[in-house]
């Protein structure tokens, strides 16, 4: 099929970006939607113009580097997919795809399509950890966990910090991304004695990095490729809400 | 003399690793601040490592081409990590373990290295679930267990298919923490261009900002790579596709022994090649073999609906040619397997090049619902790859590039020929043999990073007490810089007509053929010329877009691209020297009248590690030689 294509182009950080018109023939319904990109790339390279700059590792939806806005929604059509897993069959011959970055204060623009999610990282610093050093953790089934709150740890756990709940958000609330690693860890013992210095600090440093409030649209948990509930963040409120007593205390 | 010493502690075998421990140099607390480490890294080896140099106390620069430390490549790690636990009561031991890693290894490495891997398995489990790590668990809140390739026992610790991801952000959360206090400086979008070495000792890195293109200088007391494997030189494999062997390339050009080169596993169950514009291919994860059963029909070419054929008309090869192991052979042997009924005509699909693996007796078993427990996201994945549901029409599925035994040689301390530069993780040559069995690479890498390389860093650092942190502003940083930049001026430079990804395909071709699942004399050869050919086209008709002072993906691949080439011809060397056939290195003059691997240890019974000549002068070969004092060599068998 022939497909048209509407793509953020923006040189670097500072430059002002602007869409850009290109078109594509021969895509293969099986292909994955970047390998589409693949293809315009290598045909770009060959005519002497510029690439498109998008960021990929895994290819498989668990690296959470591709990231794309698609057609006005993050990692495009489909359900529980990254932008790697979508594939053309969910398009059209003729389609006209408009992709851009993920629009956030808190993740500028690097280039084209590329955004910068060290905030995520720095969130992470603030307190998405437990305080053990090496050596000194216990014979692991000398704590037992439930098999229940393991699992309900584990969806939470499988967060791919890709950013798609801060994309989706109107207000660039990271709020399901700090909900999903607080409650991980809140669930298991391993995380209990840290968690109300965990929940303040990740959520001071959410809102220092410039991201906005939670006002319950769900739009994040709709586009989040795994799934992750925002009955998370409820789980969060509880757990600040709990943290900030106990500190006026 | 030759450098390959391989410090392995005198000793009974038990005993090596503690008793060494014990006699190791320390290095004071006020001492540790003021030393500095470089790890290049931050997979399931590199960033264990990182956080625990950091926590002892030393100064620690990581550095990884992503853009955060959570998304290497380890993070794709689906099926388990491997641990002596015997919490399944089922006669596991730290020895059991060694044996079978040894044996699954085809008697092609280092026993004292192995057995101190083994040993330090039960501590990795213990640190990640102290970190908050979900494994998975029983209904009486223990640990579960599973059962991976090559053995019969379950020791396979996991979460779900995602079991690198959870223990990545287990060790990622470690390093975010010292981060946090200041003990770790992070470094992303970092490319790795070369290593420095002032006085014959590794001090520092060039690195590319991949955001500015600046090139950048950075020293430290010692150097640690923890930059993964090479794989992705079939272009097409089961890796992260920005996965690459540049570091441990730059390192070999400088002086680094490169072990065991040609040794790559393939992986027996990947989703097929589909199209041409793939650029990986899926796993599909090993431990689906524990409930999943490999089949072909009996009849060539038939094209009838799987679920149609009945069981007589099924050729469950793996379970008629290895009745004790079954479908849980090693993954060598199972990828030859699939080969041997492919190329016979046997195989299914549009190409003929699948098999397929079938979980209809499993569900029916077990209920969909246990299944889903276990694999759901596996099954997610494949379906939504191919638009099949595995629970209802069985997967298809063949080998692929996966896992590089090969790789930088080591000494017991992981340290590399070049002093002060070590290497862990998949990086290394160490503890596979010429086989990896499923689950013991993040054991591995974890193991280094956690719990053997601050041992081996610290008795190193303890004779550097004295040494100022080095300058960059030395001839030997500046020279390196130099030409690091050179190199990349290069590329843009030809401006020829060929994309870099095209010459890296080509490349994947030429080794897929002739230097993977099978080799031979005549097509190694053959091979070797070929790669000449292409690096001489690279070299004149590469296209680079752009500029080298700005974010340029293509430039990126350039300079990695270059190094496969380089690094392939090593390869093709190594598989024709070894003209044995040994795990997963299936040298078909050598195979017995069954058609399975056939060791030579009269003539092969050492580590390969290639010693660096120059651009375009024959590599020189020292030989490790293995001692086996504690196991029985005998010929691996399955059946
Ligand atoms: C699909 C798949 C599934 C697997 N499943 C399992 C499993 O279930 N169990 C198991 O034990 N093993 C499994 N393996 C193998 C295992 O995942 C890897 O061997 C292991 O994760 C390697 O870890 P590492 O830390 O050595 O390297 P990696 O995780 O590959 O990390 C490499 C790091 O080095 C950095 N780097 C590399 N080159 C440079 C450079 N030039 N400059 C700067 N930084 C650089 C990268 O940014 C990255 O941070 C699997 C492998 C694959 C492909």
């Amino acid at each position: 099929m022939k497909i048209k294509l509407n793509i953020w182009k923006q040189e670097n950080p500072k430059a002002k970006g602007k869409f850009e018109k290109f078109e594509l023939d021969g895509v293969a319904e099986e292909m994955s939607f970047l390998e589409m990109l693949d293809s315009l790339n290598e045909k770009l390279i060959k005519e002497g113009q510029i690439p498109v700059a998008f960021e990929h590792d895994c290819r498989e939806g668990i690296c959470g580097s591709c990231g794309l806005y698609i057609n006005g929604r993050p990692h495009g059509p489909g359900d529980e997919i990254g932008t790697c897993q979508l594939h053309m069959r969910a398009f059209k011959d003729g389609d006209t795809i408009t992709i851009e970055p993920w629009r956030a204060k808190g993740f500028p623009v690097i280039r084209d399509l590329i955004v910068d999610r060290n905030a995520f990282d720095k969130i992470m610093a603030a307190g998405g950890f437990v305080s053990i050093d090496t050596g000194q953790a216990a014979e692991a089934n000398s704590i037992l966990v439930s098999k229940i709150a393991a699992d309900k740890a584990f969806d939470a756990a499988a967060c791919i910090g890709c950013g798609a709940c801060v994309a989706a958000c109107k207000n660039s609330s990271a709020m399901l991304f700090v909900a999903a690693k607080v409650s991980q860890l809140a669930l298991l013992p391993q995380g209990k004695i840290e968690a109300k210095r965990r929940a303040l600090n990740m959520i001071a440093k959410m809102d220092e990095l410039g991201f906005g409030s939670c006002t319950n649209t769900g739009a994040c948990e709709a586009e989040c490729p795994k799934g992750i509930s925002i009955d998370y963040i409820a789980m969060l409120n509880r757990e600040y809400l709990c943290a900030s007593f106990s500190e006026a205390e | 003399m030759s450098k390959l010493e391989s410090k392995i502690p005198e000793g009974p075998l038990a005993e090596k690793w503690s008793k060494y421990k014990a006699s190791m140099k320390l290095v004071s607390p006020l001492n540790k601040k003021k030393l500095s480490v470089i790890v290049v890294g931050t997979g399931i080896a590199g960033a264990p490592a990182a956080a625990s140099l950091a926590e002892l106390g030393y100064n620690v620069k990581v550095f990884c081409f992503q853009d955060t430390a959570r998304r290497a490549h380890s993070v794709a790690a689906q099926g388990g990590i491997n641990a002596a636990k015997n919490y399944k009561n089922d006669g596991d031991s730290v020895y059991r373990l060694f044996y079978d890693m040894i044996k699954g290894g085809d008697f092609r490495a280092r026993e004292a290295n192995v057995y101190r891997i083994a040993e330090v398995s039960n501590a990795i489990i213990d640190q990640f679930t102290a970190q908050g790590v979900p494994f998975a668990r029983e209904y009486g809140g223990t640990l579960a267990n599973r059962t991976f390739g090559g053995v019969q026992v379950s020791r396979t610790f996991y979460a779900q298919g995602q079991t690198g991801q959870q223990i990545l952000l287990g060790g990622y959360s470690a390093l975010k923490r010292q981060v946090a206090l200041g003990k770790v400086t992070m470094y992303s979008r970092r490319q790795m261009l070369d290593l420095v070495i002032v006085d014959g000792k590794a001090r520092g890195i060039i690195t590319r900002n991949l955001v500015t293109g600046e090139i950048e200088k950075h020293s430290a007391h010692a150097v640690v790579l923890a930059t993964g494997g090479y794989g992705t030189i079939y272009y097409l494999s089961t890796l992260a596709v920005n996965s690459n062997g540049s570091a441990a390339w730059q390192a070999y050009k400088k002086g680094a022994f490169f072990g065991n080169p040609s040794f790559v596993q393939i992986h027996p169950t990947s989703i097929p090649v589909l199209n041409d514009y793939q650029c990986k291919l899926t796993l599909m994860s090993e431990s689906l073999r524990n409930d999943g059963r490999i089949w072909v029909p009996k009849e060539k070419g038939d094209k009838r609906d799987p679920n149609t054929i009945p069981d007589e008309e099924r050729d469950y090869f793996l379970e008629r040619r290895y009745p004790a192991f079954g479908n849980l052979v090693p993954r060598d042997v199972a990828s030859r397997a699939s080969k041997e009924r492919c190329d016979a005509g046997y195989g299914v699909g549009k190409t003929g090049l699948a098999v397929y693996l079938d979980f209809r007796d499993a569900v029916k078993k077990q209920g969909e619902k246990t299944i889903k427990g276990k694999y759901g996201n596996l099954f997610d994945l494949y379906e939504k790859i191919t638009g099949d549901i595995p629970y209802k029409t069985p997967m298809m599925i063949y080998p692929a590039g996966h896992y590089t035994m090969g790789g930088l040689w080591v000494d017991y301390n992981l340290m590399t020929t070049i002093p002060g530069l070590f290497a862990i993780g998949e990086a290394n040559f160490s503890d596979h043999g010429a086989n990896r069995l499923g689950a013991s690479s993040l054991m591995q890498g974890a193991g280094d990073g956690y719990f053997i390389l601050p041992y081996t860093m610290t008795n190193y650092l303890a004779d550097e007490i004295a040494t100022k942190i080095p300058l960059t502003d030395t001839p030997e940083f500046e020279e390196a810089a130099k030409s690091a930049k050179e190199r990349l001026d290069k590329f843009l430079r030809i401006n020829g007509k060929q994309t870099a990804t095209s010459f890296h395909k080509r490349l994947g071709h030429i080794m897929w053929n002739n230097c993977g699942m099978s080799r031979n004399e005549e097509g190694l050869k053959k091979a070797l010329v070929m790669i000449g050919d292409l690096k001489k086209e690279f070299w004149s008709d590469l296209k680079i877009p752009g500029k080298a002072d700005e974010l340029n993906q293509e430039l990126e691949k350039a300079s990695r691209v270059a190094d496969f080439l380089e690094l392939a011809t090593l390869m093709v060397t190594d598989a024709l020297n070894r003209k044995e056939s040994c795990g997963a290195h299936f040298r078909e003059e050598s195979q017995t009248e069954g058609g399975e691997a056939q060791r030579i240890d009269s003539e092969y019974s050492y580590v390969a590690a290639w010693e660096y000549q120059g651009d375009d002068k024959e590599p020189k070969l020292h030989k490790e030689e293995l001692k086996f004092e504690n196991v029985e060599v005998k010929v691996r068998s399955y059946k």
